[in-house]
């Protein structure tokens, strides 16, 4: 329960956090971090407009992709505390329930007939399907690790004692920083701040939503940023009490905002039709990562 | 007893009666008849999968020796999947037929062959003696060859019918090369011998034994690269007929391999391996080439090999947890697999339902050509909506809930593995989450290109909703489909006892009488009934939200251009354009391309023609290469009368010779060893 509620609180600020960063960082003064917060709740009180080839889809796509969102945060564990759901392999589950919501943001996208959007949804769909094997394969390393095979179990009993155990916790935070910028298409997959529709992905399938399904949709991406930041937090907390670990569950939240924020400031997008060959590269490096347990438990002696 | 002879009865008695009704009383015939049999059967599998073993043991004849009917649990889960989907497929094949009333005869034999091939299943199921087995086994091949070749006036039909009879009478051939083995050296037609047989002799022996089997079952399975035929048959027979097919006849494939695991006794581990890496190339290989087919049927049939691929993965991973005495990654393999083979009949018989009322409004399969059907078809594209999500394992549905237990079996095994297990592992996880995200590539597209956006094509009539008679058995496979998703506690209940015939120590892992992973189930079934209340409630909110708001509806974004859009769309090809670069190296797709030049420019166009490089490799080739052996005999059919009259007197008069000098020279060399 309490990782829920950090993560809520998290997401509230997170992206005013990146857009913060990458104003200091490009010199202008920029918004306040709540600005986007506003935005939001500004597109709630707004009424809509649809366009005419849409169907039933498009109107419960948003509620779903939210939904689902909200579900896979429920299996989020903070350290040894267990998320509202925590059961074995919860992680599968975790994996496919945003899949769902990926599902609909798809067929949503196909459903307006525009061909800006079918083009966004191709995009996604191929992106979202490479960085699958990466995360099971990252799962599965930890579950080899710990002999658990639970996002709580693993995180509570994942220590770093050796070398070899802080490359592999560096390796994961490197794959699940990138899992996280291809499902919330960002830099360096997308560029969320591009003016042409041709070289969108996220932002394009969103073009035909509005008002409140805008909002859901947006503050989605919030809640799976700080989603995938309390994963990472998770890799370094351990079993501390808790006056240590929510300090440090938000200090995680912001580096890894600024650092995303940094890193949307100063690289460029990867080639789009090479964008698929990148993130197939991630499952490489979670494969790394199991070779390095493998090393750990000395089944190469 | 009496069941069984008022099952026989009830079949001849159908079959008898048929071609001498009208054509009304055809279907409504045949739907009885597949109830009562139904209801017949499942009585004995019901029982069966309760725990009482049914058997009977007929007298049989001479050359057959006793012929036992053997229903274990395992038969008995097989003849209920079998069961459920063939009385959906009959209440929808009896609407869906009523387009063809006006071919008489070809009714009555649709009709005939419809309740053999249900009948011979339950056989394949039952029976277990190898002729027996066999004779049921040929009853089903060729009725179900009747039954592809319904619109046998169009080529691509009766090629596609030819094709599967051939492909089955190879499967056929193995399977009798194996049971002749069996019975040269045992001298028993009865499947116990096969146990016996394996006991006694090497572990080489079974294993050989045992691919032999393999290869037959995985002919009418659909394993790659044994599946050439089934991307032809599917989209060719009438849709209730390929959702019976896919759901169910190449099931029977599956049933097969399970029971020969049950005999042969051998060395698990390598069979385990070898599945594994059969099943993961029929998986990730199924959905690749799905994803560029353009015809929707052709894209359902090479997902039921990607499908047969992830139950063959469950079952891989159970032999290698027999062979690793890991009871329970075998539990988990096992039923992973049992639950898969139920799931894939539920939603596969599903998709190619709406796959038949689409051809029905439409009169094509095109993908490029349809577009904007969910407004006209509502409930049909919810429908296939559904089945969709399950077929891509998406929660609250119950895809999810097998490959949920395959993939909970292989990180429960991680700890126990060595370094060869754990690559397997490995690899395992990769294909298994590779196949899940192109089998939503591939849904995305199929439902988005189908029922989304706006018409591509100009069709000559409006497409209609499909009547109710085909819906409500639609809606009964959909009722099993979530009941799963949300429940799964229960109905893994039910097949823990064919599951438990794997498993050797079986007591220790049920000890309760219940599967190690049920309490894990039982949150999957409330964590997806959570995700639907807080859909509902989000969708709720929203709705209160809105209420007074203003709401426009408008046309769709295109930068500016507010004219017609349907020739903007994106296509089903240019949805999946970047995919299709990416998987060129491994596919075999033939282009024709009319780029557009000059000064005055002519029509440009370009097509894609997928084609299966398995295809080419296993059959195109191999066939090229006996024509061209055989044509150097085309000297011989030269068309001449007097010439064949020749061969007929040459054959007869070697035929006559041959024995004579035979035993000619035997003399002859008895004669000089006296010397």
């Amino acid at each position: 329960m309490i990782s829920f509620i950090l993560i809520i609180l998290a997401s509230l600020i997170f992206s005013g956090i990146i857009i913060r960063t990458k104003s200091i960082a490009s010199g202008r003064k920029g918004p306040g971090i709540f600005q986007p917060l506003k935005d939001i709740i500004r597109l709630f009180k707004k009424g809509s407009v649809y366009s005419k080839t849409t169907s039933f889809i498009f109107q419960i796509a948003p509620s779903i992709y939210f939904a689902s969102i909200i579900m896979a945060i429920m299996v989020i564990p903070l350290g040894e505390y267990k998320g509202i759901v925590s059961f074995e392999g919860d992680f599968v589950f975790f994996a496919y329930i945003l899949g769902v919501g990926k599902f609909f943001s798809i067929i949503s996208a196909l459903d307006t007939g525009s061909s800006f959007e079918g083009m966004g949804a191709s995009r996604e769909a191929l992106f979202s399907m490479f960085a699958e094997p990466a995360f099971f394969i990252l799962m599965g390393s930890f579950a080899l690790l710990t002999g658990h095979t639970s996002f709580q179990e693993i995180f509570a009993s994942l220590h770093f004692g050796s070398y070899i155990s802080y490359i592999l916790g560096v390796l994961a935070t490197v794959v699940l920083v990138m899992i996280t910028m291809v499902e919330n298409s960002r830099m360096p997959f997308d560029d969320p701040k591009t003016h042409l529709e041709l070289t969108m992905v996220h932002e394009v399938m969103i073009l035909d939503n509005s008002g409140f399904d805008l909002g859901l949709i947006l503050h989605g991406t919030n809640l799976k940023f700080a989603m995938y930041g309390a994963l990472i937090a998770n890799l370094f907390m351990g079993s501390f009490p808790l006056y240590i670990t929510i300090p440090l569950f938000f200090g995680m939240q912001m580096l890894f905002a600024i650092a995303v924020g940094l890193l949307e400031s100063f690289t460029a997008r990867f080639r789009m039709n090479h964008n698929a060959q990148y993130i197939l590269t991630l499952s490489s490096v979670s494969l790394l990562i199991f070779l390095g347990v493998l090393l750990i438990l000395g089944q190469f002696s | 007893m009496g069941i069984i002879a008022t099952f026989i009865l009830v079949i001849l008695l159908t079959v008898a009666l048929i071609p001498f009704v009208t054509v009304q009383w055809k279907g409504m015939i045949t739907l009885t008849a597949a109830i009562i049999v139904t209801v017949l059967s499942s009585i004995i599998a019901v029982k069966a999968l309760s725990g009482e073993d049914v058997e009977y043991l007929f007298n049989g004849s001479l050359v057959t020796g006793k012929i036992p009917v053997r229903v274990d649990a395992l038969s008995g889960l097989f003849i209920l999947i079998i069961n459920f989907t063939f009385l959906t497929g009959a209440f929808y094949g009896l609407q869906y037929m009523k387009a063809y009333r006006t071919q008489k005869a070809n009714l009555s034999l649709h009709c005939i062959s419809f309740i053999l091939v249900q009948s011979s299943l339950i056989g394949i199921c039952s029976l277990q003696n190898s002729i027996a087995f066999l004779v049921a086994w040929e009853i089903m091949a060729l009725s179900s060859f009747i039954l592809i070749i319904f619109e046998h006036n169009k080529r691509a039909t009766l090629d596609a019918g030819i094709n599967f009879l051939i492909q089955s009478h190879i499967c056929i051939m193995i399977l009798t090369l194996g049971f002749i083995w069996v019975a040269l050296k045992t001298n028993s037609y009865d499947f116990h011998a096969i146990a016996a047989f394996s006991k006694s002799n090497s572990l080489l022996t079974g294993v050989a034994l045992f691919l032999c089997f393999f290869a037959a079952f995985a002919i009418k399975a659909g394993f790659v690269p044994f599946h050439t035929w089934l991307p032809y048959a599917h989209p060719a027979a009438p849709s209730h007929v390929s959702g019976i097919m896919s759901g169910v006849i190449i099931k029977i494939g599956i049933y097969g391999i399970l029971r020969m695991l049950l005999l042969i006794k051998t060395d698990y581990l390598v069979i385990g391996y070898i599945i594994l890496f059969i099943s993961l190339l029929s998986g990730i290989y199924g959905v690749m080439l799905a994803i560029v087919q353009h015809n929707l049927k052709r894209l359902l049939a090479y997902h039921s090999i990607e499908n047969i691929g992830i139950i063959g993965i469950g079952i891989g991973l159970g032999c290698i947890g027999i062979g690793k005495g890991n009871s329970l990654l075998t539990t988990l393999g096992f039923a992973g697999a049992l639950l898969h083979v139920f799931n894939h009949s539920l939603f596969k018989s599903l998709l190619f339902y709406g796959a038949g009322n689409v051809y029905q409004s439409t009169h094509t399969m095109d993908i490029e050509k349809l577009g904007g059907l969910g407004k006209l078809m509502p409930q049909t594209s919810f429908l296939f909506l559904i089945a969709s999500l399950a077929i891509c394992g998406f929660p609250p549905f119950n895809g999810f809930v097998s490959e949920f237990l395959i993939y909970n079996g292989m990180f429960s095994s991680l700890q126990s593995s060595d370094k060869a297990l754990l690559s397997w592992i490995v690899c395992g996880l990769f294909g298994l989450s590779l196949i899940g995200g192109l089998a939503m590539l591939c849904f995305t597209k199929a439902f988005g290109t189908v029922f989304l956006g706006t018409a591509r094509h100009h069709l000559h009539h409006a497409p209609k909703e499909a009547g109710l008679g085909k819906l409500v058995p639609m809606y009964v496979v959909v009722l099993l489909i979530v009941a799963i998703g949300l429940f799964p506690q229960f109905f893994i209940q039910a097949i823990s006892r064919p599951v438990a015939l794997f498993t050797q120590n079986a007591s220790r892992i049920f000890s309760n009488g219940k599967l190690p992973i049920t309490d894990t189930l039982s949150m999957i079934g409330i964590c997806a009934a959570g995700f639907l209340l807080l859909t509902g409630l989000i969708y709720f909110i929203r709705k209160r939200m809105t209420i007074n708001k203003p709401r426009e509806v408008s046309t769709t974004w295109g930068c500016g251009y507010v004219g017609s859009t349907e020739k903007m769309q994106y296509t089903a090809s240019s949805f999946i354009r970047a995919y299709r670069k990416l998987a060129e190296p491994l596919l075999s797709i033939r282009k024709k391309k009319k780029e557009i030049k000059g000064i005055f420019p002519e029509k440009g166009g370009q097509e894609t023609h997928p084609y299966d490089k398995a295809e080419e490799w296993v059959i195109d080739y191999p066939l090229q290469l006996l024509k061209k052996v055989f044509n150097r005999f085309t000297f011989l059919q030269n068309g001449n009368l007097q010439f064949y009259i020749l061969y007929g007197i040459v054959f007869i008069s070697l035929a006559l010779a041959i024995p004579f000098a035979f035993g000619y020279i035997k003399s002859l060399i008895e004669f000089l060893n006296k010397l």
